[in-house]
């Protein structure tokens, strides 16, 4: 988590100083959903995501000085610098899909869980998205066919509120996601994604069941974005939100208050991830600004896969 | 060796040969295969042959996952309009993937669709909107016009490792050709040269070479020899052929089903009056159809369509003679 924290806001510096390049969508504040769902899958589970996509792709195990030449549009990212911030893919650890169109991600996972179902292993899909994709069409259709066929698809809703710059309440009538799917008698839950035990537990719940022969399910985890929708956003809509209370459930300072408590890990233990993560940050960007940019030929000859 | 089979059929033999020769394939789409007893899910049983619910982007979007997961699917879409609905999958997910992932990935996948029905189904069962894939990178778009290029194109589409959109006329689904007995490919990227002639080039699609052929009939008895290009694939583009056919006649008609500004012609014409211009001994023609929705009556439908008739005219424009009289 604090590798995904302090890799986001040393984007958000860079983004400022046009050293990251174009639209940026940051997820700090939620990074205890993206941590407790993927430290529990394997690299053949496919995992997929939207806009806000760099804590998913971290916490999957997407290495950050490729990440982070990504971010900088350098040869040496995990796509060649071709996707940016919005199409980190690496497929090597099974971080299949980051999309930009909201919504667009969702039926995709679903034909890698009917992939797993054919090949008869016990692999599983997970989709990650936010509140504003469950008034689009694709989540519906997807939901639907996903039920039908039974398929070992998790779907991992992140409530944090907002669909873009507008409240949930502007959007629908139905407040919880996990109400949505009730007609097709898929097993959901609601739980607080700022709380990494509750995410941790209801989620492994369901990846057992869908390991199992189960599924599909969906999760949806109310968070909270500590920044806004994108980096830059004047975030007038945000006036009447208590700020301080969220930062108060920060994720990070909650699951540290809470294993401290517990005795599961000591104070100093902990600022030493913190610095290791800030350390292997700084070494990302070193890695960045060292790498070149991709040669132009790269373009035409990523347009099509040879025969 | 070779038999004869409808258009239709033809296609149908090549994804069942190619479901026998690889069990990576998979074939879905709405009411397809509703009964246990067809041939499809007899032969390959309900794993790899699924129906699927009115939901088209989750059919695609499910086709682009799988794909990306090792399958080669088909999805079988009817009609080239249902694809509307899912747009975002077509055009701005599946062939993107693996440009945007640095060539992480590739997406073998075939979106199956019938187009122009100019038959009586009106509005919005008849279009030809296959130019809108021709341009989209990433994405290859097939359209034949015989019996054995639709299953020798369908073969390919299937073994290419990019999403194919394979757009096959449904006014062509009964015409009956000669097909290539088992395993037959035909390569994308190669025109076929339908008609040998000196006067003028004439370049259909689909549908619309039957036309040309019959236009350069007509022609044929008032003493001018027309060329029939079909160019087979809409991208890969094969403009070589095309210009070569130019530099020797110096004239070009070019048909197309599709309204003018959204037409497969239109940009052919582009491409020949900027690489072909010292060739052309008169302006390209294109007889598309009228800018208008396909009128559901049938005189006013034949009235927005190309014909023979009007090909013809445009070539003796072209050429500079009169009609003949009859």
């Amino acid at each position: 988590m604090w590798r995904i924290r302090l890799f986001e806001e040393r984007v958000g510096v860079l983004a400022r100083a046009d050293e990251v390049y174009g639209l940026v969508h940051l997820s700090v504040g939620q990074e205890g959903v993206a941590a407790a769902v993927c430290s529990q899958l394997r690299d053949d589970d496919a995992v997929y995501s939207g806009h806000r996509a760099h804590g998913h792709a971290i916490a999957k195990g997407a290495p950050l000085d490729r990440m982070m030449a990504e971010l900088m549009g350098r040869d040496s990212g995990l796509c060649r610098g071709l996707g940016g911030s919005m199409h980190v893919v690496d497929v090597e650890h099974g971080f299949m899909g980051a999309t930009g169109v909201v919504g667009g991600n969702i039926p995709i996972a679903l034909g890698s869980a009917l992939a797993a179902r054919l090949r008869g292993d016990d692999a599983v899909a997970v989709v990650f998205f936010g509140d504003g994709a469950v008034q689009a069409g694709h989540f519906n259709e997807t939901v639907n066919l996903a039920a039908l066929w039974g398929l070992p698809l998790i779907l991992v809703c992140e409530n944090n509120g907002f669909a873009e710059f507008t409240p949930r309440s502007a959007h629908t009538t139905v407040e919880r996601v996990s109400d949505v799917v009730a007609p097709y008698e898929m097993e959901s839950a609601t739980v607080d994604g700022n709380d990494v035990t509750a995410v941790w537990d209801a989620f492994g719940r369901y990846l057992a069941s869908a390991r199992a022969g189960g599924g599909p399910f969906l999760l949806e985890c109310l968070t909270h974005r500590l920044r806004g929708h994108y980096e830059g956003d004047p975030g007038k809509y945000r006036a009447a939100l208590a700020e301080a209370d969220w930062q108060e459930k920060d994720p990070i300072r909650r699951i540290e208050r809470h294993g401290i408590a517990y005795g599961w890990f000591a104070e100093d233990a902990l600022r030493v991830i913190e610095s290791e993560a800030a350390e292997a940050v700084e070494q990302a960007v070193r890695f960045g600004r060292e790498s070149p940019f991709p040669p132009v030929e790269l373009i035409e000859e990523m347009v099509y896969a040879d025969a | 060796m070779s038999h004869e089979l409808p258009f239709i059929a033809a296609i149908n033999e090549a994804i069942m040969l190619e479901m026998e020769r690889d069990e990576t394939v998979l074939y879905f789409g709405q009411n397809m295969a509703t009964t246990e007893n067809e041939p499809y899910v007899d032969a390959f049983g309900r794993d790899r042959v699924r129906v699927t619910p009115i939901s088209e982007t989750a059919e695609i979007g499910m086709g682009i996952g799988a794909a990306l997961a090792g399958f080669r699917p088909v999805v079988e879409l009817y009609m080239a309009e249902f694809m509307l609905v899912a747009m975002d999958q077509v055009v701005n997910e599946g062939n993107r993937f693996r440009a945007m992932t640095g060539g992480q990935v590739k997406v073998p996948l075939v979106l199956k669709a019938g187009y122009g029905f100019t038959a009586g189904w009106a509005g919005q069962h008849t279009g030809t909107i296959n130019a809108l894939f021709m341009g989209v990178p990433g994405l290859k778009v097939v359209v034949p016009s015989t019996a054995a290029d639709a299953k020798g194109l369908m073969a390919t589409a299937i073994r290419d490792d990019n999403p194919v959109v394979y757009l096959h006329n449904y006014l062509l689904t009964l015409e009956h050709g000669e097909v290539p007995d088992g395993e037959y490919l035909v390569p994308f990227g190669e025109a076929a040269i339908r008609r040998d002639g000196g006067d003028v080039t004439i370049v259909g699609t689909g549908w619309t070479v039957d036309g040309a052929l019959g236009a350069a009939e007509l022609l044929a008895a008032e003493g001018i020899e027309a060329e029939v290009i079909d160019p087979r694939t809409l991208n890969p583009l094969d403009m070589p052929t095309i210009l070569e056919s130019v530099a020797k006649t110096g004239r070009l008609v070019l048909v197309d089903q599709a309204t003018r500004h959204a037409s497969a012609a239109t940009v052919i014409a582009g491409e020949v009056a900027e690489h072909g211009f010292s060739s052309l001994r008169a302006p390209i023609v294109q007889v598309t159809a009228l800018d208008a929705t396909v009128p559901y009556s049938q005189p006013l439908e034949a009235w927005v369509m190309p014909s023979d008739e009007k090909v013809a005219a445009a070539v003796r424009q072209v050429v500079g003679t009169a009609a003949a009289t009859a």
